[in-house]
């Protein structure tokens, strides 16, 4: 490998479709070791960018570097230095557990003597060993999930994509499955990761969000919350709190008001307001406040405030 | 008035997968019923079921009193079905692909006009008529999607995982169109795997391995809960999570903003508190959640599967 300490590096990279531009001039570099998460709507860009970064999709404009490797020169030596577990965990499920890791494993060239190592390893990793013989398909989710991330681990890749990798697994696997993304992290791999869940997020090292194919925001999770979530935050719980939202917001100091799932986020300027200010502007708009209490931002909260605006743009 | 939706013992197996072992709930009418739970819990299988496009190995299901396979014809003009798989043409427009329900529904132009402009001002998806389906981004299909199972005014609505996979903001769009049809009477049977959106429904049933392992308003399953939520605040967030993973009375731990929150045995408090007093950080109570529930049910079970 010769990338230096960036195991990726996009410069402008671009993809069209006809008319329609998936991914727009979008510039990052994700260091090894890092946890980086790239989030953004349905169709903002995530997997485009994704099978650009990993080979498989070449970019219409720019370029990027992947484990020392070019994308738009070499993608066969890109596809074979890095690891990709895609949405849909693509195992044979009518075959036990070891033989889709004994068939990506010839599929990756792994000669026959290193590879009942190499499975060994993987299995030992992500905890397999219980379930080897089992048919996949009578596995759950959760399982499944950790065969299919050992498969894309089987050839030692420096660089992993994985592209929501979490969809619909329990709480529990997901705790799991995101300690296992730490420590393959501490060990220097490094991780690309997409999700839908704000929580899982705040694991990562950095955050990039797009919007429209747009790369529109990237920093640690605690400078986006700085950025774009500033002020003091307060969750209310209650009746009447969406017609009680407008009034609220034409008040000096409150910086926004969000429906958040039941209940409210507000956002305000913390020297003019207090819980029992914000408690009575409330009530005297009508809402019946249950509860109010100061939270910490999360990355949902940016999230929100940096894509709501944008996700249904009119068709241009 | 009697149940509108009723699952009696549903047992289905698919060759050695047991998909549920004996589901049993019954949905009001005018309810909005979440059943929540993991990929493989048996979501689907119980929709389908109640949706006549399957039969149980034993027990049976109804809709509206009615037997969904004998009497399938009476139920599907009753009923509005959102599976979870793609289910529109992707070749045809927004505006094609309404029409086309509207004739397999044998609606009046009158009818057809009339709800069509509703739905589509509903679901803003008015600027969009002519793009097809295929183009349309994850939240907008959904919303597309929801709008064709309606277009015959069902009384019941079954919808299966329809925010899988959909960002936060398109989330928190198809859970407001919801509850406006709540509002107005419509009994909704609604899948997630998503735990956080089991609060946003009247009742809900978690299901897990093909088993009701939990029922009610999701207030007071969380109000029921026997364990305690924390937010460890100060020291190092890594250094915390790592020190607590094996501690015995520490049941899950996730992050929560910048802080570590962990689920708590409230017999081993004091403990805890004291591990992460030495690592210069201390505990701050905080709400349990719906997650929380599944975690306390399950999280006991498979030995070396805890979180």
């Amino acid at each position: 490998m010769t990338g230096g300490a960036h195991s990726v590096v996009a410069e402008g990279l671009t993809r069209r479709f006809g008319d329609f531009t998936a991914v727009s001039e979008v510039s990052f570099h994700v260091e090894r070791g890092e946890i980086f998460g790239y989030l953004g709507a349905n169709g903002a860009g995530k997997s485009t960018t994704i099978r650009m970064l990993c080979g498989l999709l070449a970019p219409t404009a720019g370029d990027a570097t992947v484990a020392g490797h070019r994308v738009s020169d070499e993608p066969e030596a890109v596809q074979s230095s890095i690891g990709y577990m895609s949405q849909k965990f693509s195992l044979y499920l009518d075959l036990p557990v070891l033989h889709n890791l004994e068939f990506f494993g010839g599929a990756y060239g792994i000669g026959r003597r290193d590879l009942a190592a190499r499975v060994d390893a993987v299995a030992a990793l992500t905890d397999l060993g219980d379930y080897l013989h089992a048919v996949t398909r009578t596995l759950p989710g959760g399982i499944r999930q950790r065969a299919a991330l050992a498969c894309a681990l089987l050839h030692e890749p420096s660089v992993v994509f994985l592209d929501e990798p979490t969809a619909g697994v329990d709480p529990i696997s997901r705790r799991r499955f995101w300690r296992l993304i730490r420590q393959m992290s501490q060990e220097g791999t490094t991780i690309f990761v997409t999700t839908h869940y704000m929580d899982e997020a705040e694991y990562c090292h950095r955050v990039g969000l797009m919007v429209a194919g747009r790369l529109v925001a990237l920093d640690t999770p605690e400078g986006l919350k700085r950025e774009h979530v500033p002020g003091a935050m307060f969750a209310v719980q209650g009746d009447g709190l969406s017609a009680a939202s407008g009034p609220l917001r034409s008040q000096d100091g409150i910086i926004a008001v969000q429906t958040f799932g039941t209940g409210l986020h507000v956002r305000s300027d913390p020297d003019a307001w207090d819980e029992a200010g914000l408690r009575d502007a409330l009530s005297s708009a009508g809402a019946r406040v249950a509860s109010l209490e100061r939270i910490e931002p999360t990355l949902e909260d940016v999230f929100l405030e940096v894509v709501a605006s944008d996700t249904e743009q009119a068709p241009s | 008035m009697s149940d509108a939706l009723v699952a009696d013992g549903l047992e289905r197996r698919f060759g050695a997968v047991r998909a549920l072992g004996g589901v049993s709930f019954a949905v009001a009418p005018g309810e909005l019923y979440g059943l929540v739970g993991p990929d493989g819990a048996g979501k689907t299988t119980t929709i389908r079921i109640l949706a006549g496009l399957l039969l149980p190995d034993a027990g049976h299901a109804r809709v509206l009193g009615l037997d969904p396979v004998k009497q399938g014809s009476r139920v599907r003009s009753a009923l509005g079905l959102m599976p979870q798989e793609y289910s529109l043409y992707g070749d045809l427009t927004v505006a094609e692909n309404l029409r086309f329900f509207g004739r397999l529904f044998v609606l009046s132009r009158g009818d057809y006009l009339e709800r069509t402009r509703r739905l589509l001002a509903i679901t803003r998806l008015e600027p969009f008529v002519d793009r097809r389906a295929a183009a349309l981004s994850g939240g907008m299909y959904k919303k597309l999607a929801l709008s064709c199972a309606l277009l015959h005014q069902p009384e019941v609505l079954l919808l299966d995982e329809p925010t899988n996979g959909v960002d936060p903001v398109s989330r928190r769009e198809l859970w407001e169109l919801l509850y406006e049809f709540s509002a107005e009477g419509m009994t909704i049977l609604v899948t997630t795997p998503y735990m956080d959106e089991a609060e946003r429904c009247h009742r809900v049933g978690l299901l897990h391995e093909g088993r009701l392992i939990a029922e009610g308003p999701p207030s007071e399953l969380i109000g029921r809960l026997a364990l305690e939520a924390y937010e460890v605040v100060g020291g190092d967030r890594e250094r915390v999570d790592a020190e607590l993973a094996g501690h015995a009375a520490v049941r899950a731990a996730s992050p929560a903003g910048a802080r570590l929150r962990v689920l708590l045995e409230p017999a081993g408090r004091e403990a805890v508190a004291q591990t992460v007093s030495k690592l210069g950080a201390r505990l701050e109570p905080t709400h349990t959640d719906f997650e929380d529930v599944f975690l306390a049910q399950v999280g006991g079970a498979p030995a070396g599967e805890r979180p």
